[in-house]
Order: structure tokens, then C-alpha cells, then sequence
């Protein structure tokens, strides 16, 4: 899996005139839906007859019944949902700050080549290098505290948002930018008008790389060592072989996810309604 | 840097709207305008006609205060609207805010709003204020970017072949609605196009760009509403196409 390929920016197009529709490409054959739902179910069937049977014994993965089972005790006792807010806490305080931080530099180095030559030379050389390496220095620089958990996430995800912002910024329209001379917008109104509301495409398309980068962050970070939240709670159901708590603790990392991911899609169809009405057309 | 002086205040009336004076634009090698002149004067109609190439846009945008980098004298009028080809809406402004762009909120006699109301029923416009601009027509889309370019009241309309990537039927339409718009608010308007016909149709003074210079300048005065096949115009076109060099017969 490579980080790197996560931050790099993807053009999204827009302009006038026709284009394919990427919904009617998505689009998959009406009233076959639930067929989508056959193959998982039959995976969960084999695995809870595989586990039933002694086929898979119980010390390299749990039923999936008995995951169900541990995952209302985990929520009844109130340990999982104490492991959650710990470990969205540290998303939360490692994404605002990572997030403030990547667009921020992005802002500098898109609105000025000035700014594009102090920032962007640095920020090039950072995402050359695998964060996740950073771990032992981390420790030793912040202790085996919050904050070297909350800063490899905040690290992790101002790459994106940075790369983003700042192709968005570069890719709007130059177009636009003389037409707004020619109605003789001052440089504030520029940058307000046509270049931030430009360039909030592909910040989106960032957001959402950079909230998948930051959950991968914050696994990696809590298995290394925690003393609570998710990682915590899988690690130490490792000691005693409980491989229910750690697969109940990996889907709650996934369903946070998905989760997230949700909200800025949510996001994305509000901020972008012009283009949406127009793809729907 | 181009100079964007305004008109002084004496005589006004008699003042051009532009005034271009040994105009040089190099890109590289290539000199696109060789030493130009050209006056504009007030509510004129002038059509620009040249080959693709010959630095017709150049000249255009140089008058729009785009070109950073001509020499030479160039006097223009501070009250320019520019309508270009494609029509540029801001995508993510509806269309009666891609109108008030830029339009000052205080010190005039209507807000901008007002104006952009006025500006949009102008254009036939007025039902497609809240619209997104990409879900406008081709036709449509000219029409919100002339209005927000009459908007401003402009002394000087700078038309850059807006009506080139419309189909045959709204282009007739819009070229009514150039010409009305025109005699109501009586702007400078300075068209650049490849379309003999059109420029025929609609401008007082033809202009042709060959060189980097006014190869041929010539009045149109044939009274509107003008008629493809009125003899006078016929005889003008074939000196035009000549000028372009081609020969009319091959030609449409």
C-alpha cells in the first residue's frame, strides 16, 4: 500500500458542454441490487460453518456469531464506546490541525509564487518520505503520549490536502481570472470569488483522501503503543487471544470510515450543487 | 503596461473611446501588431475582420487592458465591457450573480441587483436568473455574458466573436439583440470576426486586420435593417473578401 499514491491529486474536469455522466456510468442494471448481497452473505455462512465445525479453530479467527455476541458485551460494559471516543478524538484534534495546516501552506503557495517557492520545495520533500517511519522518532522527540499519535495523523493528512488545494488553486480557469479583470475585481475579490470556490473541488477530493489516510494513521499509531481507544483494545485482546475483540475492532475502524467518508460526500453534494444539477441534467 | 487613461473631461462628446497609436505587440519572434493605429469614436459600431491569426483578439484584448506587454500608445476609455467568446460564467454563481460581478454596491442611482434585473429582461433572460450556468443553452449562456456586460453601462463594448459558436438560428436571434441593445444604450462596440456577412449586417465601419495593421477601413452606410443581397453590400463584400484574400466566388 503506498501512501504516496494516496496523496497524489486527481484532476477533476470541469468545464461546459457535454460529458459523460459519471452517474448514468455508475449505474448498474435496475432490480439486481440484493444480488450484490448473495456472495457476502455466503462468506459469512462458510466462515460461521467453518468455525461451527472446528474447521477454523477459534484462536486464528472467531465466528462471526460469537463477534456479534462480544460486540454487544464490548458496548453493554461500555469499553468499546470508551475506546471510540478516545480514538475519534485523536482523528478529530490530528484532522482539524493537519487539515488547518495542509490548506493554510496550500493558500501561500497557490495565491503567490513567492509563497510557491518558500512552501511548496519543503512540502514535496516531507511527502517523499514514509510518515510512518517517523514512529520512532516521534516517540522520542513526544514521549508514548496523545501527541505523537495526534501528530502522525495531522502529518498524514495535511498531504493531501495540500496537493489538492494547490492543483485546485493552479487549475482554475484562467479564463475566469480575466474575466474577473475585465469587471474589475480587486485581488481579494479574486481570490474570494473565482479562485477559493474553484479550487473547492479538488480540496474536496483531498478531504476525503486525506480523512482515508487519517483513520490508516491513527491504526497504525495506537498498534505501536496506546494505553486506550481502538488500537489499545485490539492489542490487548491480542495478549489473550481474542480474536473476536479484534475483529469487532476492526470493523468499528471501518464503519468510522465509511462513516466519515459519508459526511463529506454529504458535503460535497451541498458545496457543489452547480456542477451536480448540471451532471444530472 | 498598457496605459488605461480616461477621457478627459473637455469636449467629450468629441472624444474617442479609444485611441491606439503605433501599437506593437511581439510574441517571441512573431510581430502580431505591427505599429497599429485606430481610433474608436463615440456609440460607433466597428467590426474587426482578419484571418485566423492575424492578431484580430490581440488587438481586442490589448483594448481590454488584458495584454500587459504592448508598446506603444494606447488610450482607452475606463468604462470597458468585454464579451468573449465562450461565454465565461462563473459556474458556481447563478446567472444573476455571474451579472452583478463585480458591480460597485454604493453611489449609484439602482443597487446592482436592480441593474441585474434590468440587465437580464434586456436580454429575455429574466426566468433564468436563478439558474446555474451550466444549465443554460449555448444562445442562453451568450445572452446572461452580454448582459453582464451591458450592466455596467460600458462606453466601449468589446465583442470577441461571441456569436461564432452559436448555431445558425440563435445567431440571428442574438444579432437582433446586439443591434437593439446597441441603439437603446448607444456603446462603442468593436466586434472581431471572421464573418464577412456579419460584420456587414451589423457595423457602421469595417475594419480589416492584415499584418499587424488596418489593411482596409471602410463605412458601411447602408440603413438597418440591412439585407444580405442589398447591391451596395454585395459590392462592399467582395472588396472585403479580396482584402482577406479570397476570392468571392469560392467562398460561401
Amino acid at each position: 500500500m503506498s501512501v504516496l499514491e494516496l496523496g497524489t491529486p486527481v484532476r477533476t474536469e470541469i468545464r461546459p458542454g457535454p460529458q459523460p455522466s459519471p452517474a448514468a456510468q455508475n449505474r448498474r442494471p435496475r432490480g439486481k441490487a440484493w444480488q450484490r448481497w448473495i456472495s457476502p452473505l455466503v462468506l459469512v455462512v462458510v466462515w460461521q460453518i467453518a468455525s461451527s465445525t472446528g474447521l477454523l479453530p477459534e484462536r486464528l479467527l472467531a465466528a462471526p456469531s460469537t463477534v456479534a455476541t462480544t460486540a454487544v458485551d464490548l458496548v453493554q460494559s461500555g469499553t468499546l464506546l470508551t475506546a471510540i471516543a478516545v480514538s475519534l478524538q485523536r482523528v478529530l484534534i490530528g484532522f482539524a490541525g493537519g487539515g488547518l495546516a495542509g490548506v493554510g501552506l496550500a493558500l501561500v503557495a497557490g495565491l503567490s509564487h513567492k509563497g510557491e517557492n518558500a512552501v511548496d520545495p519543503i512540502m514535496q520533500m516531507l511527502r517523499a518520505l514514509p510518515f510512518f517511519g517517523l514512529i520512532p522518532l516521534f516517540i522520542l522527540w513526544f514521549g508514548i503520549g496523545e501527541t505523537p499519535k495526534v501528530l502522525l495523523v495531522a502529518l498524514a493528512v495535511s498531504f493531501p490536502l495540500y496537493l489538492n488545494t494547490f492543483a485546485g488553486i493552479r487549475g482554475v480557469d484562467a479564463k475566469l481570472a480575466e474575466v474577473a479583470r475585465t469587471v474589475r475585481l480587486s485581488k481579494t475579490q479574486l481570490i474570494r470569488h473565482i479562485v477559493l470556490p474553484g479550487a473547492l473541488p479538488q480540496t474536496l477530493v483531498g478531504l476525503r483522501q486525506s480523512l482515508g489516510v487519517a483513520w490508516l494513521a491513527l491504526i497504525v499509531a495506537e498498534q505501536v503503543n496506546a494505553n486506550a481507544g481502538l488500537g489499545y483494545m485490539i492489542n490487548d485482546a491480542r495478549e489473550f487471544l481474542r480474536t473476536d475483540v479484534i475483529v469487532v475492532g476492526l470493523l468499528v475502524y471501518s464503519a468510522l470510515g465509511l462513516l466519515t467518508d459519508a459526511l463529506v460526500r454529504l458535503l460535497e453534494r451541498r458545496a457543489l450543487t452547480w456542477r451536480r444539477e448540471f451532471l444530472s441534467k | 503596461m498598457a496605459t488605461r487613461v480616461p477621457v478627459q473631461v473637455s469636449d467629450t462628446a468629441r472624444q474617442p473611446v479609444a485611441s491606439v497609436r503605433d501599437l506593437t505587440r511581439r510574441f517571441g519572434e512573431r510581430t502580431v501588431l505591427d505599429r497599429l493605429d485606430l481610433e474608436i469614436g463615440r456609440g460607433e459600431f466597428i467590426a474587426l475582420l482578419g484571418r485566423s491569426g492575424s492578431g484580430k483578439s490581440t488587438l481586442l484584448r490589448a483594448l481590454a487592458g488584458l495584454d500587459g506587454e504592448v508598446e506603444g500608445g494606447l488610450t482607452v476609455t475606463d468604462s470597458v465591457a468585454v464579451a468573449f467568446q465562450e461565454p465565461r460564467l462563473i459556474p458556481w454563481k447563478r446567472v444573476h450573480a455571474n451579472i452583478t460581478l463585480g458591480l460597485p454596491g454604493k453611489g449609484a442611482a439602482q443597487g446592482p441587483k436592480e441593474r441585474a434585473d434590468a440587465a437580464l429582461a434586456e436580454v429575455g433572460l429574466s426566468e433564468r436568473a436563478g439558474a446555474w450556468p451550466l444549465t443554460l443553452s449555448g444562445g442562453e449562456a451568450q445572452r446572461a455574458s452580454l448582459a453582464r456586460a451591458l450592466v455596467r453601462e460600458p462606453e466601449l463594448l468589446l465583442l470577441d466573436e461571441p456569436f461564432s459558436a452559436l448555431d445558425a438560428l440563435t445567431r440571428i436571434t442574438i444579432h437582433q439583440l446586439v443591434l437593439q441593445l446597441w441603439s437603446v444604450h448607444r456603446p462603442a462596440v468593436l466586434l472581431v470576426t471572421h464573418d464577412v456577412d456579419e460584420a456587414l449586417l451589423l457595423a457602421d465601419r469595417v475594419l480589416v486586420l492584415d499584418e499587424g495593421r488596418i489593411a482596409h477601413d471602410s463605412a458601411v452606410s447602408t440603413p438597418r435593417p440591412r439585407h444580405r443581397d442589398d447591391p451596395d453590400l454585395l459590392s462592399l463584400r467582395a472588396t472585403l473578401l479580396s482584402a482577406l484574400g479570397v476570392s468571392p466566388e469560392g467562398s460561401s
